[in-house]
């Protein structure tokens, strides 16, 4: 669960990091090979990921171009997803929605993570009535179901995908902080924390210079098991009207558009639907593949936030 | 062990306590005047003024709170703005549909991941594993929204096998009121055609439902029957010569079920959220969709109860996991 590399090599910071790297490369032929459903998981996050970066550059059409001689035309060789009450090329549409997904778990994650990580360390290493504190506030947000709090938080500060994210944000960064205050309890007895401790280092040189690096591999698991869930926390609450609004392409505000069409044009709900199915698949298929390479006794519940 | 349960229950008061501080402050810096909402869009500025003052809106936010705590415990959740009926009544009212619902999704998502997870234990490492794998991780990905307009799509408009949405068809008189579970009130009753009705009405619902379920419970059953299958007192039971469906009732799937217990607090939580999507497309009349109605209309004591509610319930049902687990395995002492 830690890279020794990273503890002996404390110090040498772009090195290691360029190590790290190499090391990541080599080690995705043995994880590949592992499972096939991590080689599935993999080509879908890519696939996702080069489809939200080059996707919108190279769409047949303007996602938002209007055209009222081609409404709701059934997929064809014009428009692959077919087009909406507009005219809109969904094709188009749906990429620009996945742009949009990864956008938005990418800020989501490191609103949380960034947080989260933060107040774990400094709560583990300084420990007392800090702790005590911090881990009755996480205790109070982890009490709620997390979409209902989500929901509650997006209502009051107004339907806005800013606002989804913030609020999702705002739900996750406690299961980051547990995580880390746990890791940093027992690394801190750990010869190396002990030897900077005689050697008159502060905390947050200690926290910065020591712990962050050695907590990094299980967040970077626990990011990977997230992802799926922000993705898809973020369009359901699209879904119910809390979150992104129209015309944005968010795929969730997409899908609403079409239901009240879904017995006449059943591609304009679907396609949209079926991309945000395996985006969320291929994440969680990465991440469950990864929390099992990393540790196998590592067999807990699926995800860490899934509600 | 006393002193454990003793710190539990204190535990949850604080959290109980922590959940009405949380939500009472959301709820009140929701934009949109509840005295507004109350005296109707007709009304002028000084019968909003008085209605305000009559519900004791224009007090200062800590005394309206120390007036909801005080109402709180003597179990009134106040008036909501929109239905016009007391909270508590409107919560008892639609409560019933969502359980019914939530019920039934667990009870299927349950079973189905007991015969995959068991199944994948047993052949490990081959294609059954992965595709147990694959189904729980794909339970996990659909979005429920988005299965369950698919299948009204398929199986509403195309095949015209089940309803498109609510419990019963629209005309339809709801059996006596027992429990408000419209499928047991029916067969207490014997009102059998309303039993047929009422359960058309929840398979599709239902279904989206147990995906999430089935994709979080899976992996826990696979793991607990790989862990007792290891152990010694199944090897003692093989060697007795007992038959192996015996051996995994009575000595296999007897222990895994406790980590499957654990998780049942996880799976509410999961419960609650998909609760939320799914009885809005289904235009299901329970909890969910009611406490959706009233964020939208910025109903706040609805929002707050029924946010109190759920929250309560969530904390309670750990509650009692935790006592579960601490009675069900001697082993277990928490520090």
């Amino acid at each position: 669960m830690i890279d020794q590399g990273a503890v002996a090599g404390q110090g040498r910071l772009t090195s290691a990091a360029a190590g790290r790297l190499r090391g990541a490369l080599r080690a995705l032929g043995p994880f590949l090979l592992e499972s096939r459903l991590n080689v599935a998981g993999v080509a879908i996050v890519t696939l996702v990921l080069l489809l939200a970066v080059f996707g919108p550059i190279g769409a047949p059409q303007n996602p938002d171009r209007i055209n009222l001689l081609a409404v709701l035309q059934s997929p064809s060789i014009h428009h692959w997803f077919g087009t909406d009450n507009l005219g809109r090329d969904m094709f188009s549409r749906v990429l620009a929605g996945g742009r949009i997904s990864v956008e938005v778990a990418a800020i989501i994650l490191s609103l949380s993570v960034t947080f989260g990580t933060a107040v774990g360390i400094l709560s583990g290493l300084v420990g007392g009535l800090v702790d005590e504190v911090v881990m009755r506030v996480t205790d109070l947000f982890l009490a709620f179901p997390g979409f209902i709090l989500a929901a509650a938080i997006a209502a009051t500060l107004g339907p806005s995908l800013q606002h989804t994210v913030l609020a999702l944000a705002v739900v996750f960064w406690p299961w980051y902080t547990r995580l880390t205050r746990g890791q940093v309890l027992s690394l801190r007895e750990r010869e190396f924390v002990l030897a900077a401790r005689v050697a008159r280092a502060g905390t947050m040189w200690i926290a910065t210079r020591h712990l962050v690096r050695n907590v990094l591999s299980i967040v970077v698991v626990q990011v990977s098991l997230d992802v799926g869930y922000a993705i898809l926390a973020t369009s359901s609450l699209s879904f119910l009207g809390l979150g992104a609004q129209p015309p944005s392409p968010e795929w969730g505000a997409i899908i609403t558009e079409g239901r009240s069409y879904i017995q006449t044009a059943w591609w304009w709900s679907t396609f949209p639907g079926l991309a945000l199915a395996l985006t969320v698949l291929g994440f969680n298929l990465l991440g469950d593949g990864l929390r099992d390479w990393i540790d196998p006794r590592l067999r807990g519940s699926l995800g860490g936030v899934q509600e | 062990m006393g002193s454990l349960v003793a710190r539990r229950l204190a535990f949850m008061v604080f959290v109980l306590w922590g959940i009405t501080v949380v939500t009472f402050f959301l709820s009140r810096v929701v934009p949109g005047d509840p005295a507004r909402l109350l005296a109707g869009p007709q009304a002028s500025p000084r019968e909003v003024a008085h209605l305000g003052h009559l519900y004791g809106l224009d007090a200062p936010l800590a005394v309206q709170y120390g007036r909801y705590l005080r109402d709180l415990a003597h179990g009134d959740l106040g008036f909501s703005f929109v239905t016009r009926r007391d909270v508590r009544t409107d919560i008892a009212t639609f409560l019933p549909a969502t359980v019914e619902l939530a019920g039934y999704a667990l009870l299927l998502g349950f079973v189905l991941a007991l015969v995959v997870g068991t199944a994948a234990a047993y052949r490990r490492g081959t294609s059954t594993d992965a595709g147990g794998r694959l189904t729980a991780i794909a339970g996990l990905s659909l979005p429920a929204f988005w299965l369950a307009l698919l299948l009204q799509l398929l199986f509403h408009t195309e095949l015209g096998w089940f309803p498109l949405g609510g419990r019963l068809d629209p005309g339809t008189a709801p059996p006596p009121h027992i429990t408000g579970l419209l499928t047991v009130d029916s067969l207490l009753t014997g009102h059998l055609g309303d039993f047929v009705g009422a359960s058309e009405h929840l398979v599709l619902p239902v279904v989206t439902l147990a995906a999430g379920v089935y994709g979080l419970m899976v992996r826990i059953v696979r793991t607990s029957v790989l862990d007792a299958l290891g152990e010694e007192y199944v090897r003692a039971a093989e060697a007795k010569g007992l038959s192996r469906w015996r051996v995994l009732r009575r000595h296999v799937l007897r222990n895994a079920m406790l980590p499957a217990v654990t998780v049942l607090g996880l799976e509410f939580g999961l419960l609650a959220g998909g609760v939320f999507v799914v009885e809005s497309v289904f235009q299901w009349p329970g909890l969910g969709n009611y406490a959706f109605q009233a964020i939208q209309a910025s109903d706040y004591n609805a929002t707050l109860g029924a946010t109190l509610v759920i929250a309560g319930m969530y904390v309670v049902i750990n509650l009692i996991v935790d006592i579960a687990y601490l009675y069900l395995d001697p082993r277990i002492r928490y520090a």
